[in-house]
């Protein structure tokens, strides 16, 4: 196993300390409410899009520092993305973080940090939890999302 | 830190294999028994023993090991019994675990007790196992679930008690220790209350049970239950301790072999107590492992043990209040056991993660205890629970963790 070190560098305390896009957005065009209920992380996703494009994402809940910083620097990977492309990085990152072979990393840009979590398994659903319910928010499905 | 007591905790620890062993390449500081304490030797050995030795179905046959496998479960249930001071064998029911013991008692006494509009008392500090089971049982007679709000301290409000409890009141349902905040109860004063009012009461004792003296018959409870995986035995064994009146009363919960005395199909007469809340094979190794770990205490003196863990307690919350990142949850004047912590800015998982890399095992969540984490605003706590075997280095240990996560986060 790797020192746990390697896991929370410092991008991902700085994201959790001061994390990016964090609110609400007023008349969102999706939202989706997302939580972990084993270990209580709870994340709200809100979306605005215009013409395809996801103009704006924002987050707000509780979690822990890995599943705080995912959303955060998610936000910051989708903002300007068109929806297919957002999709595409979606799938991308949950291959990634959930099947053995790493295969891509260099396409996950800065979100390869977290791809660290690998070694901590009951640690991939703090991390995937923002992705998750951003997905449920772009597919217009208010629903609940949890992670079991 | 020297506190004198009289318990040689290294001679303890050599009874727990679990702790020759390296986690993460340090020596392993348990400090989840909250959860589950961990088991001696006498208690794996004597699981080892039946299966290896003796072992066979008991009630039943007439050959030798059903004999020896039935004595061994049997002497478990006296075990039992003489720990919580019951009055008979018949009182003693082995389940699965505190949780089947409260489900149990939902539905073989209160289901059939309820009427539309009748009222279930339980307080906002119960563990899921304490809740949840009065849900459903509310919800198929119609009656009403009422909760004793708690204070800021985490302690019982007892006018809030003694306001809501009323002639609708047909159960109460209190944890004797609170597993979210370390709380201990007044629980002879309120089966006092509550019995005045005619009012049943089962005591949820899985903290309770390992971590004070308990005595059904002083205390003068309806029901008491426990599991064997907080009190150093097996999993999936439980206790339910219930009045033999009450017991005698009271419809079967599961219907199979070993409860009934005749099977016709025109109709089944029941097992005397305590077969008829027994149905089907039980878990024979785990009552056989519960009675040993039951001895392995009373050899040590579960007063000693009390006392050590106070110690264990008192040092631990001396030290954590000189943190001033630090916030304790739960500061009843009567505590036990464990202590429920927050780190300002720190998530209790990525806490919990940190521990894990020191060797240093916690809990880290909301305990089966939403209800206490919303009452206090937080989505979780980190939570160390001590057992017998913890050292006050233990409490060392997790100091400098804290320490250092502290410094990592900063």
């Amino acid at each position: 196993m790797s020192d746990l070190r390697e896991l929370y560098q410092q991008v991902i305390l700085d994201h959790n300390k001061s994390p990016r896009n964090y609110g609400k957005i007023e008349n969102p065009d999706g939202f989706a409410h997302g939580n972990n209920p084993l270990c209580g992380d709870s994340i709200d996703i809100y979306l605005k899009i215009n013409d395809s494009i996801i103009t704006d994402v924002k987050f707000e809940g509780a979690g822990c520092a890995i599943c705080t910083s995912s959303a955060s620097m998610m936000t910051e990977a989708l903002i300007g993305k068109s929806k297919k492309d957002a999709e595409s990085l979606f799938d991308l990152f949950h291959k990634v973080l959930t099947e053995d072979e790493i295969t891509e990393l260099s396409k996950l840009g800065k979100l390869a940090v977290l791809t660290g979590v690998k070694d901590y398994p009951v640690r991939v659903k703090c991390a995937t939890l923002a992705w998750h319910t951003f997905h449920a928010a772009l597919k217009r499905n208010n629903k609940e999302v949890t992670t079991e | 830190m020297n506190v004198k007591n009289n318990l040689d905790i290294e001679e303890i620890r050599n009874n727990f294999p679990i702790f020759k062993r390296k986690v993460n390449n340090k020596s392993l500081c348990y400090l989840d028994s909250g959860a589950s304490s961990q088991q001696p030797n006498c208690v794996i050995d004597a699981v080892c023993n039946l299966h290896k030795n003796q072992y066979s179905n008991i009630h039943r046959g007439v050959h030798v090991l059903s004999m020896e496998s039935t004595n061994l479960y049997e002497s478990a249930r006296e075990k039992v019994k003489n720990f919580i001071n019951a009055s008979s064998l018949k009182e003693i029911i082995f389940t699965r675990g505190a949780t089947e013991s409260i489900n149990l008692v939902a539905q073989s006494q209160v289901r059939e007790m309820l009427k539309e509009g009748d009222e279930v008392l339980i307080s906002h500090m119960e563990h899921h196992s304490n809740i949840v089971p009065w849900q459903i049982v509310c919800d198929q007679t119609k009656a009403k679930l009422k909760v004793i709000p708690i204070n800021d301290n985490g302690e019982l409000e007892f006018e809030q008690f003694n306001s809501l409890i009323n002639e609708k009141t047909k159960m109460v349902a209190i944890t004797h220790i609170s597993n979210a905040l370390g709380t201990i109860n007044p629980i002879k004063k309120i089966i006092e209350a509550a019995h005045n009012n005619g009012s049943l009461v089962l005591i949820d004792g899985a903290q309770g049970a390992p971590h004070s003296i308990v005595d059904v018959k002083e205390l003068n409870v309806d029901f008491y239950v426990f599991s064997g995986h907080k009190l150093y035995g097996p999993t999936g064994i439980g206790v339910l301790f219930g009045k033999k009146y009450l017991l005698e009363k009271m419809s079967p919960y599961q219907g199979g072999g070993d409860m009934i005395l005749s099977v016709r199909f025109e109709g089944t007469e029941y097992n005397d107590l305590p077969y008829k809340f027994e149905a089907g094979t039980p878990n024979i190794s785990g009552a056989v492992g519960l009675g040993k770990a039951i001895d392995f205490i009373n050899e040590i003196g579960l007063a000693k043990i009390i006392e050590h863990e106070d110690n264990l307690l008192e040092y631990s919350i001396q030290e954590l209040e000189k943190i001033d990142e630090v916030k304790i949850i739960g500061n009843a004047h009567k505590k036990a056991a464990l202590v429920s912590f927050i780190i300002d800015g720190i998530h209790p998982h990525d806490i919990g993660q940190f521990f894990d890399q020191d060797g240093i095992a916690i809990r880290a969540g909301h305990h089966c205890a939403q209800p206490v984490m919303e009452r206090y605003g937080i989505p979780a706590t980190a939570r160390a629970s001590f057992g017998m075997y913890n050292k006050f280095s233990d409490v060392d240990r997790l100091i400098n963790s804290i320490k250092n996560v502290i410094r990592i986060f900063k």
